[in-house]
């Protein structure tokens, strides 16, 4: 066979820039993926919370009035919402991506999320009992 | 005649047609049909030019793989009851360039698969006189279910990242790659984290995890690639700090 | 021997911060950001908040949590600015511009935990 073929030999679509739109477990991924900027936003919340603290008792007051703005109250409720979509598919996904042996045995799945969810909540009342007193 | 159901069936030669265009055929509707059936029924008695492939129609062979209303399936499992009353598309498996109608080319992925060293590798052979190589149930279990992969690319057409980016290795091999590193009589797991670290091996996964969904064998590529990640993690770090070390 | 790669140890800090941020975030920023403003729990008065934070335990731990968290944050949103927008000619200023920042926070968060406060 001599000669180039007039066209490509096959068809190939280009992938559309809205893919994670196009299946509802996609745009779950893209979601969880996007929790990561709230994580972020609250390392810079935390830190603006620690620059007040150490800046004194009016800088302290002044932070708190801020985070009572409806803004930040808005912008806090949709980070904790992300933060929690982290926390679910975080340990959802962890017996499928590191299983565990114990003697020997693989500890089931259930064992390991039920467990992850326990540390969430002793580390949660320990920082609430810390924190509130 | 008895009730029917449309396939929308993607056609398209690559000497006449500029982009894939859609072809409506009413096929009988039958309890027992997949379909893969519907397909044979318009090839035999509709229109002898419609291509596609397809051989055991039991799920071993691996080679009827088809997007089915946007959803990949092995046709020879998907029943058009469970579509009913239609109309089903059907359409050649995602992220692969069509050829013809629904035949897709896989030669990416026939390329892909041998740099991942898909068999038993042994620095020596144990000579015959000494019998086979032993193996326990429990290391057996340790790699059966990544054997079970029938290649029918399934995953590939569900993984955005492939679908993206080409180059991306992809899930079945990565899952290949794990079945023979966890199976006892293998030793070539470092010269398959050669490959598999490079940037488009392992570390372009984002764990999507569709690839799991996807497939019709349950070998659950996604926590395949998890683990060689954890794995290959462990092993980098150990190079840095047994610098002497050779693996 | 594998070649040397820093993406083993990005996968790796991006794990132990996805840990950190499951474990630690939640309760922080409920109380913080939702319980404390909304006036359904009172907040701590500035000598003991100031006296909690101080601790030398207080600081170890958010550090790690701050520098872990951000950590997190850099791989997962390279990867998905990579992926969602299909920016792979940009990858070196896009992993650039997120450890940037990342680097940037941890060394903000280092001075104020363990120098200013």
């Amino acid at each position: 066979m001599t000669g180039v073929p007039a066209r490509p030999r096959g068809y190939r679509q280009q992938p559309s820039l809205w893919w994670w739109m196009h299946k509802r477990s996609y745009t779950l991924f893209i979601l969880r993926e996007l929790s990561s900027v709230f994580v972020a936003w609250f390392v810079l919340f935390l830190l603006l919370l620690v620059y007040a603290v150490a800046g004194g008792a009016e800088r302290y007051q002044s932070f708190l009035d801020s985070a009572a703005n409806p803004v930040v109250i808005g912008l806090n409720a949709v980070a904790l919402a992300f933060v929690c979509l982290h926390v679910v598919t975080w340990f959802n996904l962890t017996p499928q991506a590191m299983p565990v042996r114990v003697r020997g045995r693989r500890v089931p799945s259930a064992v390991i999320v039920g467990s992850e969810y326990l540390a969430l909540a002793i580390v949660s009342a320990f920082v609430a009992w810390l924190v509130v007193g | 005649m008895a009730e029917s159901i449309t396939l929308e069936v993607t056609r398209y030669q690559h000497d006449v047609d500029d982009e894939p265009w859609t072809q409506e055929y009413d096929i009988p509707l039958r309890e027992n049909w997949v379909v893969l059936d519907g397909l044979n029924h318009i090839k035999d008695r509709l229109d002898g030019t419609l291509s596609y492939r397809w051989s055991c129609r039991m799920g071993i062979c691996g080679s009827c793989g088809m997007m089915v209303n946007g959803e990949p399936q092995l046709t020879c499992a998907a029943f058009l009851f469970d579509y009913a009353p239609g109309p089903i598309r059907v359409e050649p498996l995602a992220n692969f360039p069509v050829v013809r109608d629904l035949i897709v080319d896989i030669g990416d992925f026939m390329e892909k698969l041998p740099r991942v060293s898909p068999w038993i590798v042994r620095e020596e052979e144990q000579p015959t006189s000494e019998g086979e190589y032993l193996q326990t149930p429990a290391e057996l279990d340790e790699y059966k279910q990544y054997s079970m992969c029938i290649n029918c690319m399934l995953c590939y057409s569900a993984c955005p990242v492939y679908g993206i980016d080409p180059d991306f290795v992809g899930p079945a091999a990565i899952a290949l790659a794990q079945r023979y590193n966890l199976d006892s009589r293998d030793e070539g797991a470092a010269e398959r984290l050669e490959t598999l670290i490079h940037p488009d091996g392992l570390w372009a996964c984002t764990y999507v995890g569709e690839c799991t969904t996807a497939c019709p064998k349950d070998v659950d590529p996604a926590g395949a690639i998890q683990r060689y990640k954890l794995s290959a993690a462990i092993e980098t770090a150990k190079s840095y700090l047994l610098p002497g070390r050779e693996s | 021997m594998p070649k040397r790669q820093v993406e083993p140890f990005a996968w790796l800090a991006f794990s132990a911060g996805g840990v950190m941020a499951a474990l630690f975030v939640p309760m922080l920023l409920f109380l913080f950001g939702l319980a404390f403003p909304l006036g359904w729990i009172s907040a701590p008065s500035h000598p003991e908040l100031l006296d909690l934070l101080s601790h030398p335990v207080s600081r170890i731990v958010l550090l790690g949590v701050c520098v872990l968290a951000l950590l997190h944050f850099a791989h997962r949103f390279r990867y998905t600015l990579h992926d969602g927008l299909q920016l792979k000619a940009m990858t070196g200023v896009i992993g650039a511009a997120c450890y940037g920042c990342a680097v940037l926070g941890s060394v903000a968060a280092a001075y104020l935990l363990v120098i200013y406060l």
